[in-house]
């Protein structure tokens, strides 16, 4: 496997015939990737929406419980880390290794920070018993089953939020490998395919937000 | 005689631990035609075990419970276990990197992670069947499964970690078939096993999501009871239907759409024939893999759901019929004035075609919304699946793998024993299910245990018929394994086929080419080449 | 194939492209938030949907490089979405039509259990009475009281 192609560079694998090849096939395995999580959650919506159409007061009553400043907040810190993290692809393809690192850092913070508010959110709520099904306990919202709009909300905002604790994993990890000079203009794949996930998982809170916080 | 060659995939390293690291697609193919197989095995023996306890009208030898408990595991194992990864995982993944010219699948290492996805889905399925099995059946209705005691959410885990790897292997064919087609292999000059991975590669990648989904809210609503499929939490059942059959109608295609790929290739190879419609068989595999999106609701026409949907989905319904009847009438095509082999493999494309004709004939009837109410749940359902399904993949993937056999080992297998094998399979099938849809046609509701008197002969008819399968079966195990010790070699092209695979040696080497293949004739040229056949058996 | 590194120069957009996109981004999500207090009745659905999706073209245009990418990744992008819609869609037929050509009688199915022990809606049991489908020959009471 090795003799032959010794003129071909570290990362490329033996059954590719060359990097433009082995770089195109891996990003169409991540948007086919891609297609599946969007199917995935798919179905979350197809929940949210068969019910809210079955029960639009109640979900319109339950919605006001969720605390717009905390969602909105929210929101602009996924946007702004999506920016950043594209940011860091460009500035990998400009060969700028200090810069990525910066980016992604920056990324990794902003994670965080919402993370840490959606965990003071469901702090509140776990709380007041505004949960899903059998721990629904809240007397606070007008209409039938209520505890239904809080199961889509917590499977919705939970997913996402288990998404974006993987990302912050794979943040962490591309902080790490670049910092170990494993990326460059030519080589950053990696980079490119997480940021791709991260932007979905953005795309995602953005129909998220609205859908829970403003209209229920 | 034929000399093996001295080194190639099986040789080229060697011991367990070179195998379970290993991420050769053909290796991976071959762990899984024996975890795969394995399963198999165990399906079958509940199948066997269900057919002996309704030889009579009473109980045999099992109580209703434990028959609830048999069905659901025979199932569920057939259908997560076997009949979904079969065609792609064992022979999709040996040929398909090879038919298109390619050194191997586009992500390796993935490849063999769902391997191993598989193995560790398949433990919970294991795990379920011994802690207490599962009485559901193999589709999870609401709200009995979420009641129910049995160990439901292992199995359901299990299908959902299953689900996993279909879509690992999904996704892996599509990027190979986009990007590692060698030189001068146009889309349209792949062989048609190609197409047909392709889009069972995109169904597998469309619809599996949505089982995890479903899964995973089946799980959360049986442990949180999140409202959504429960109607005692404020749920709705039906929509557990709907959830459940937009995932698992495209699933039969997942299941049915690879065996049109095996016939299409049999097909050409064993009449030396040019492949009648290329492209309308190539197109209508995508027009299945579309239309399979948009038909879940016929299997719901009694659950409920609104007269409008029945009607909607009824409608759309025999729109599916179309692409496999195009696939039928241009095989039959085919064979016109070919020059047909009676092997093995040829036998079994003309069993499938009988047999794949009445079980898609019959899902026409019921498609029809007015004649469904009535046929819905019998053994007439019964029937109708188990003719696409075992009728028709399970015969096309016993063919393929015929076909390929002696590509995988290098050895060939015994003529005379696989012809009667595959006689045996035949009548015995015939026997065992052509009786369900009389049955059903007469009443017999499905996923009963005891039954009324009169349907006492059809029963025992069906029973007698799945004695004579098993034979068959048993027998094809028997000469397929003896074929890897004393099979005669079978040199490169035993059926003088033209798709890349057979230019290779067999067994093949560790990297399938020396250099990368130059596509120069149409896969199915038959009428400007001519390659020898390298076997002849004295 | 020694000389991959060529065809492997990356595709760079100007920096500012992505400030721009993103403070669009941000004055969308104001706009969104701005827009959710007032009531336009049937229409508020429609208007955060509407802005949401004009922010998510724009993530998954520029962000994500579909607009300077193979379209095939456009084409899968914009699949998903489509079997999404079928699905919604399609079920929606049932789950908004159920009872339009023949009436059911029974009522919707009852509250969930849980708020039998949590005495919050007191009407939960209001419903049962009309538990009960007649249809023409036979009379089928449905008891879901467990
Ligand atoms: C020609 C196209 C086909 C049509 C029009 C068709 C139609 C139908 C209909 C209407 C039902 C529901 C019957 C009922 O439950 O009342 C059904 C059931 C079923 N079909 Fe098909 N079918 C077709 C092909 C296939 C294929 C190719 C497969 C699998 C390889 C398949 C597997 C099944 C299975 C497994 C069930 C029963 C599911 C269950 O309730 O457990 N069908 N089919
Ligand atoms: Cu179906």
């Amino acid at each position: 496997m090795s003799q032959s192609h010794t003129n071909q560079p570290a990362f490329m694998q033996h059954h590719f015939s060359d990097a433009e090849q082995q770089r195109e096939s891996a990003k169409l395995g991540m948007w086919l990737f891609l297609l599946t999580e969007i199917l995935l959650f798919g179905g979350l919506f197809v929940f949210y929406a068969i019910y809210r159409a079955w029960h639009p007061e109640m979900f319109h009553n339950a919605h006001k419980v969720l605390d717009v400043t905390m969602g909105a907040t929210n929101t602009i810190v996924l946007i702004t880390s999506s920016i950043t993290m594209a940011l860091s692809i460009r500035s990998i393809q400009l060969n700028k290794i200090k810069q990525t690192i910066w980016f992604l850092v920056t990324t990794l913070l902003l994670a965080g920070t919402f993370m840490v508010i959606k965990y003071f959110e469901y702090e509140h709520k776990i709380h007041l018993g505004q949960l899903p099904g059998h721990y629904y306990t809240y007397t606070g919202v007008e209409g039938t089953n209520q505890h239904v709009f809080f199961s889509a909300y917590f499977l919705m905002t939970g997913l996402h939020g288990i998404h974006v604790f993987v990302g912050m994993c794979l943040i962490g990890w591309l902080i790490f490998k670049t910092k170990a000079g494993m990326f460059s203009s030519q080589y950053y794949t990696h980079i490119e395919m997480t940021g791709l996930y991260w932007h979905l998982v953005d795309l995602i809170w953005i129909f998220l937000f609205p859908l829970f916080y403003l209209i229920g | 005689m034929n000399k093996m060659p001295e080194t190639h995939y099986l040789n080229a390293t060697k011991g367990i631990k070179s195998w379970l690291t290993t991420v050769d697609h053909k290796r991976i193919g071959i762990l899984y035609l024996f975890s795969i197989m394995f399963f198999f095995f165990i399906g079958g023996m509940f199948a066997i075990l269900l057919r002996l306890e309704l030889l009579t009208p009473s109980e045999l030898y099992i109580d209703s419970d434990t028959y609830n408990q048999f069905f659901t595991l025979h199932g569920a194992i057939m259908i997560f276990l076997f009949i979904i990864p079969a065609i792609p995982a064992i022979l999709g993944n040996f040929v398909l990197p090879i038919m298109i010219g390619a050194k191997d699948v586009a992500f390796p290492r993935l490849n063999l992670a769902s391997w191993y996805i598989y193995m560790f889905g398949s433990m919970f399925a294991v795990f379920s069947l011994v802690s207490g099995g599962v009485d559901t059946g193999w589709t999870f209705y609401t709200p009995y499964s979420t009641t129910t005691s049995t160990s439901v959410i292992s199995m359901t885990l299990g299908a959902f970690i299953l689900g996993f790897s279909s879509i690992f292997t999904g996704l892996n064919f599509i990027v190979t078939v986009h990007k590692l087609r060698s030189p001068g292999m146009t889309w349209f000059k792949m062989p048609l096993f190609a197409w047909g991975m392709y889009a069972t590669a995109l169904i597998q990648v469309l619809a599996t999501p949505i089982l995890g989904i479903t899964l995973l809210l089946l799980i959360i609503e049986r442990t949180v009871g999140i409202g959504i499929f429960d109607p005692a939490m404020g749920g709705d059942p039906v929509l557990y239907q709907h959830f459940f059959w937009f995932y698992s109608h495209p699933a039969v295609y997942i299941m049915i759409l690879p065996g049109m790929a095996i016939i299409s290739e049999l097909i050409t190879a064993h009449s030396h024939k040019k492949i009648f419609g290329y492209t309308a068989i190539a197109y209508s595999s995508l027009g299945i893999a579309f239309a399979s999106f948009i038909v879940w609701g016929h299997h719901m026409f009694t659950s409920g759901q609104s007269e409008l949907a029945a009607m909607i989905f009824s409608f759309l319904t025999f729109f599916v019929a179309i692409p496999s009847g195009i696939k039928v009438f241009n095989w039959i095509a085919t064979l016109y004035k070919g020059s047909i082999a009676w092997t093995t493999p040829m036998l079994y494309t003309l069993a499938f075609l009988f047999l794949f004709s009445i079980g898609g004939l019959t899902g026409i009837f019921l498609g029809a919304l007015s004649v469904d109410i009535h046929l819905h749940d019998t053994y007439f359902i019964v029937a109708h699946f188990h003719y696409v399904m075992v009728g028709g993949t399970v015969i096309a993937f016993l063919g393929g793998l015929h076909h390929w056999w002696p590509k995988m080992w290098g050895r060939m297998y015994n003529e005379t024993q696989a012809k009667i094998a595959c006689g045996l399979i035949f009548v015995g099938f015939n026997m065992t299910f052509f009786t369900q849809f009389i049955m059903g046609a007469k009443g017999m509701p499905r996923r009963y245990h005891l039954y009324d008197d009169v349907y006492r002969p059809f029963h025992a008819f069906s029973t007698y018929g799945s004695w004579v399968m098993a034979i068959g079966f048993f027998l094809m195990a028997y000469y397929l394994f003896r074929s890897l010790y004393v099979g005669k070699p079978a040199g490169d092209n035993p059926w003088g086929a033209l798709t890349h695979e057979w230019s290779i040696t067999s067994p093949p080497p560790e990297h399938n080419f020396e250099s990368i293949p130059i596509t120069e004739h149409g896969p199915y040229d038959y009428d400007k080449v001519v390659a020898k056949s390298t076997f002849t058996e004295k | 194939m020694t000389d991959n590194t060529q065809t492997n120069e990356p595709h760079v957009l100007p920096l500012s492209i992505y400030l721009g996109v993103g403070s669009i981004l941000i004055f969308l999500t104001a706009v969104t938030v701005y827009a959710a207090s007032f009531n336009f009745g049937e229409f508020n659905l429609l208007i955060a949907m509407l802005i949401a999706t004009v922010k998510a073209s724009l993530v998954a245009m520029y962000f994500m490089h579909l607009k300077y990418d193979n379209k095939l990744y456009l084409l899968l992008f914009l699949s998903a979405i489509v079997f999404l819609g079928i699905f919604i869609v399609i079920t929606m037929f049932d789950t908004l039509r159920r009872g339009d050509i023949y009436e059911i009688k029974a009522g919707a199915i009852r509250d969930a259990v849980i708020y039998d022990s949590l005495h919050i809606t007191p009407d939960a049991h209001a419903l049962e009475d009309s538990l009960s489908i007649s249809t023409d020959t036979t009379e089928i009471v449905i008891d879901t009281t467990k």
